[in-house]
């Protein structure tokens, strides 16, 4: 078995800040016109300087502390040089561990299930613009992205399978998410760049993936070209490739580009920013509660299972969901975080997990959820008839009580009535009930000719046994 | 109507137009006349707003008129150095590669003034980017120097001394690197200021080196400069690097800025004055003489004098010239047409190659600090060069900060050397470095310096420089009046 070695560099935009990192322009520039969210700082016009945003160091502190990591008395910040047609200053503020200055946090360590990941370093930095690659002959840029604020997070290659990584990125958006300093599933706003090498190997990155749901799949595909040469005895070459999100394969990048020389050297415009543990205790002491905190908090206050909490703190929506559920109903938590995991859960498209809210499309409510447990406590109805409410509600967005009412009423169960329409039926369709009689399935055909007549309203499963058994007696 | 309001100082400018002596209106017409006649042989403006000049002067003689408020530079006519933004006013850097470029916004110091009702005359000739010591690599040709119009005016504010000297504005603003002021403040007998490092705002000043910069006034006397610096200086929420601890101080009404105020008073008793001798001892003597001379007028009085070394001064050059190339190659990397800039197609370029096509404009000084500049930040050279540099400034610093606990005031020549005539040193970028040894080390350590006329040598003026320590303008500006008041040589050239 060859051992494979993964680790990631992830961006992630801090969204929850109402500013970008260097001006007081938005930071949500989606769904903007292009370049209507610049000002002359982070357009870069010549004379402006950099004004920090004090609240987007909070931010990174917090993802810092969060993650484990050391965050030092004092941090700058550091031009990184290279010409970028989206960047307006031709340099990135961004930060740089060297000579005694690190990074806002450092040397962190994440655990998630039973294994763990050590944190590089966590650094705070802005967010170039965006190319256009029109299809004509121009490449258009939009500058509203530009100075967002941005974390990146770089780990160290300790992950052995694309699983373990999935796990670490549900844990790392989930810290995101409890934290509230960005929302994860707003298109691009995590950024992945993987590097995998094979035991002894060279070390190969792929940048740019565009969402974490595809890192898995990358690195899947990756580590099969790695090992596929390997036993083919070709060199695996240290290089870096692109991510085809359409094609799901990795591609070279285009014809490697000379080793650039950033020239790192700190930004004179910002002050040094001093820290300290006033700072961190003031910080501490404000933090949200953390997945971690609130799955323990989970299994004691509510007795969940281990599993069952697991995924609910796993995605933030879900924890809340559930907890907003029992604050409406709380008799039986227990069972409220059964039918989330187990049923509800079913009822989400995977597909659109990551383009916006879990509960995207779907129209259920705290309160529907909290009504249906009840409803089963109280003998109302039985599981089968709540999946079926709840798949009802969760289109229509209807109370539970409403729905079952409607289905008494609407719902023909009374085997008399059905016979009845059964018994016109064979008397007009005198061929078809021949076949049916060689050819169970046309008795589908039948069935379908019941509930015309019923208008729908018939039970169908009461109203097929009626037909069968009516086909079985007949001669 | 008095004839030459344009030989008035600033002072007097303001109380004349404030006591209706005359208006702003006759005062900024005489300015605009005298612009327009002699300007052609000094070349100190790139650019002169007489619309918005003559408006400004309008609406405030109406509010004198009418009894409203104005502001305590009424009516004064300034020229500002063309790398310090003004909106709707071209800014140019007097380069090809801001061809045209009006800036959307004004400088923090532009507010200020327009909040002291100054007016505004025009835009003066520097350096490109403000990269030079004598006005000779400008885009729009040198400025010449009124005392002598075969010889340079120094620089990089080269426009913003001569303009003073020449009386064509009453006081300007210029910015000051590495004695960028103060230089031709020497050359051209006037007085120019470079502020303490975070004392004046450089939101708007277009970035050459941001860790030694600093906008400072230019003006005919120290109470001119004194008056500019207590309309310009002060914190700034747009610019993170201003601080201020002058003992007086007024709240700004609009944010919680604190903008210092600054006396005029002379001051000399008990004031030890260090003399720095390496500077003094390696000038031109012609200099060195008029700097012993002014000395002694001045120790005659109840200060006590003597010389003083500074050891650390021999990496002074070094060190800056490292520093400000490197970070000069970093804030230049905006200027790729691409945003704004002068008129050029990029149709059937990749970007890579437009960048190196666009880019060719720089002028030469300014492709040889960048070029040297992107090489001392370099993998490999980084350490060798530009931390050494660091190192170097760090222990300025620290020798600057122990000569201010013994003495108030250090002194020593602005310029080792007497103004000289055009093309004698742009071949040599060397010799070209080597003449700004007495003012870099002010913009190291961060101190305020100012530079005085005391006397001319063969017609050629000679200034002399004041550092204090840091945020310690007062100190200087009281020394400085008295230098001015015991030394007084001011009179103006014959153009
Ligand atoms: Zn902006």
């Amino acid at each position: 078995m060859v051992e494979v070695k993964i680790g990631l560099e992830i961006h992630c935009q801090l969204t929850g800040l109402q500013s970008k990192l260097f001006c007081s322009c938005q930071c949500d520039y989606r769904g903007k016109a292009p370049n209507t969210n610049i000002c002359p700082i982070c357009s870069g016009l010549p004379g402006t300087l950099p004004l920090l945003n004090q609240r987007a160091v909070d931010f990174a502190s917090m993802i810092s502390l969060a993650l484990g990591c050391k965050v030092p008395d004092k941090v700058m910040f550091y031009r990184k040089n290279y010409f970028y047609p989206d960047l307006p200053k031709n340099f990135q503020i961004t930060q740089y561990n060297a000579y005694g200055i690190t990074s806002i946090g450092v040397e962190g360590r994440v655990d998630y299930g039973i294994k763990s990941t050590k944190i590089r370093r966590v650094q705070l930095e802005e967010d170039p613009g965006r190319l256009i690659y029109d299809t004509s002959f121009y490449t258009l840029i939009d500058y509203n992205r530009a100075g967002v604020s941005l974390v990146e997070i770089v780990t160290e290659p300790d992950f052995a399978e694309p699983k373990d990584v999935r796990m670490f990125l549900n844990k790392i958006t989930s810290i995101i998410e409890h934290l509230g300093v960005g929302d994860t599933k707003l298109d691009g706003s995590v950024r992945c760049d993987v590097n995998v090498s094979l035991e002894g190997g060279k070390r190969v990155e792929i940048k740019n993936v565009g969402s974490f749901r595809d890192v898995e799949k990358a690195l899947g595909y990756e580590i099969t070209r790695q090992k596929t040469m390997s036993v083919r005895d070709i060199e695996i070459k240290s290089e870096t490739r692109h991510w085809d999100e359409a094609r799901k394969v990795t591609k070279q990048s285009r014809a490697k580009e000379e080793e650039e020389d950033y020239r790192y050297f700190p930004e004179p415009d910002i002050p040094t920013i001093v820290l300290g543990n006033e700072f961190l205790s003031s910080l501490k002491a404000k933090m949200p509660e953390l997945p971690d905190e609130r799955k323990i908090r989970f299994l004691r206050e509510y007795e969940l299972s281990d599993h069952v909490a697991q995924v609910l703190i796993d995605n933030k929506e879900l924890a809340d969901f559930f907890e907003s559920t029992v604050k409406i109903y709380s008799s039986s938590p227990n069972e409220i975080a059964n039918w989330i995991v187990s049923d509800l859960l079913g009822f989400i498209d995977d597909s659109k997990r990551e383009e916006g809210s879990l509960f995207s499309g779907l129209r259920i409510e705290a309160k529907h959820m909290a009504e249906l447990v009840k409803m089963i406590d109280q003998n109302i109805i039985n599981r089968n008839i709540a999946k079926m409410i709840l798949g009802q509600i969760t289109k229509t967005g209807e109370m539970p009580s409403y729905v079952l009412d409607k289905m008494n009423a609407s719902l023909i169960d009374s085997k008399a009535i059905i016979s009845e329409a059964i018994e016109s039926i064979f008397n007009s369709e005198k061929s078809a009930v021949r076949d049916a009689k060689q050819n169970p399935n046309a008795a589908n055909f039948l069935l379908g000719k019941v509930m015309q007549l019923t208008g729908g309203r018939a039970d169908p499963k009461i109203a097929l046994n009626l037909i069968k058994t009516k086909l079985a007696v007949l001669e | 109507m008095p004839n030459h309001l344009y030989r008035l100082t600033a002072d007097q400018v303001a109380s004349g137009i404030k006591n209706r002596d005359f208006s702003a209106q006759e005062y900024i017409s005489q300015i605009l006349e005298r612009i327009e006649k002699i300007d052609l042989k000094i070349n100190a403006f790139v650019a002169v707003d007489k619309q918005g000049a003559a408006e400004k002067a309008r609406s405030i003689d109406k509010r004198i008129h009418d009894g409203e408020h104005t502001g305590g530079l009424a009516g004064v006519a300034l020229g500002i150095k063309d790398n310090i933004c003004t909106k709707g006013l071209k800014t140019t850097c007097a380069s090809k590669m801001l061809e045209g470029y009006v800036p959307p916004y004004d400088a923090t110091v532009i507010k200020k003034l327009k909040e002291n009702d100054a007016i505004i005359v025009g835009k003066l000739n520097l350096d490109e980017f403000a990269m030079g010591s004598t006005t000779e690599y400008s885009k729009y040709g040198p400025t010449r120097n009124p005392w002598n119009i075969n010889y340079v005016a120094g620089g990089s504010s080269g426009g913003s001394a001569a303009s003073v000297a020449a009386l064509e504005c009453a006081m300007s603003l210029g910015s000051d690197t590495g004695g960028s002021v103060r230089c031709p403040a020497s050359f051209c007998s006037v007085v120019g200021l470079k502020p303490t490092y975070g004392c004046v705002s450089r939101s708007g000043l277009i970035s050459y080196s941001n860790s030694l910069e600093q906008i400072g006034p230019v003006g005919k006397t120290v109470s001119d400069v004194v008056m500019l610096m207590n309309a310009i200086a002060g914190t700034d929420e747009n610019d993170q690097t201003t601080r201020t601890t002058a003992i007086e101080t007024i709240p700004n009404t609009m944010s919680l800025d604190r903008i210092p105020k600054y006396r005029l008073h002379q001051n000399n008793r008990n004031i030890r004055v260090g003399l720095v001798k390496e500077l003094v001892e390696g000038a031109d003597p012609a200099v060195s003489k008029c700097i012993y001379s002014a000395v002694d007028l001045f120790s005659r009085s109840d200060c006590k004098c003597e010389d003083t070394s500074m050891k650390s001064i021999e990496y002074a050059l070094a060190s800056y010239y490292t520093i400000a190339m490197a970070e000069a190659s970093s804030n230049l990397a905006r200027y790729d047409n691409i945003r704004y800039g002068f008129d050029s197609n990029p149709e059937e370029y990749e970007w890579n190659t437009y960048f190196a096509k666009v880019r060719n404009n720089f002028g030469e000084e300014v492709k040889r600090r960048i070029i040297i500049g992107s090489y001392v930040l370099s993998a490999g050279y980084y350490g060798k060069y530009y931390l050494k540099a660091q190192k170097a400034r760090e222990m300025i610093k620290q020798e600057v900060k122990s000569l201010f606990e013994k003495y108030d005031v250090l002194i020593a020549p602005t310029m080792p050397i007497l103004p000289f005539k055009f093309g004698e040193k742009i071949d040599d970028p060397l010799k070209m470095y080597q003449i700004d040894i007495d003012t870099v080390v002010a913009n190291l350590a961060g101190i305020p310096a100012i530079s005085i006329p005391v006397g001319f040598s063969d017609c050629l003026p000679v200034g002399l420089q004041i550092m204090a320590n840091e945020m310690e303008e007062q100190t200087l500006f009281d020394v400085a009046s008295s230098f001015e008041s015991i030394v007084d040589i001011h009179k103006s050239p014959e153009i």
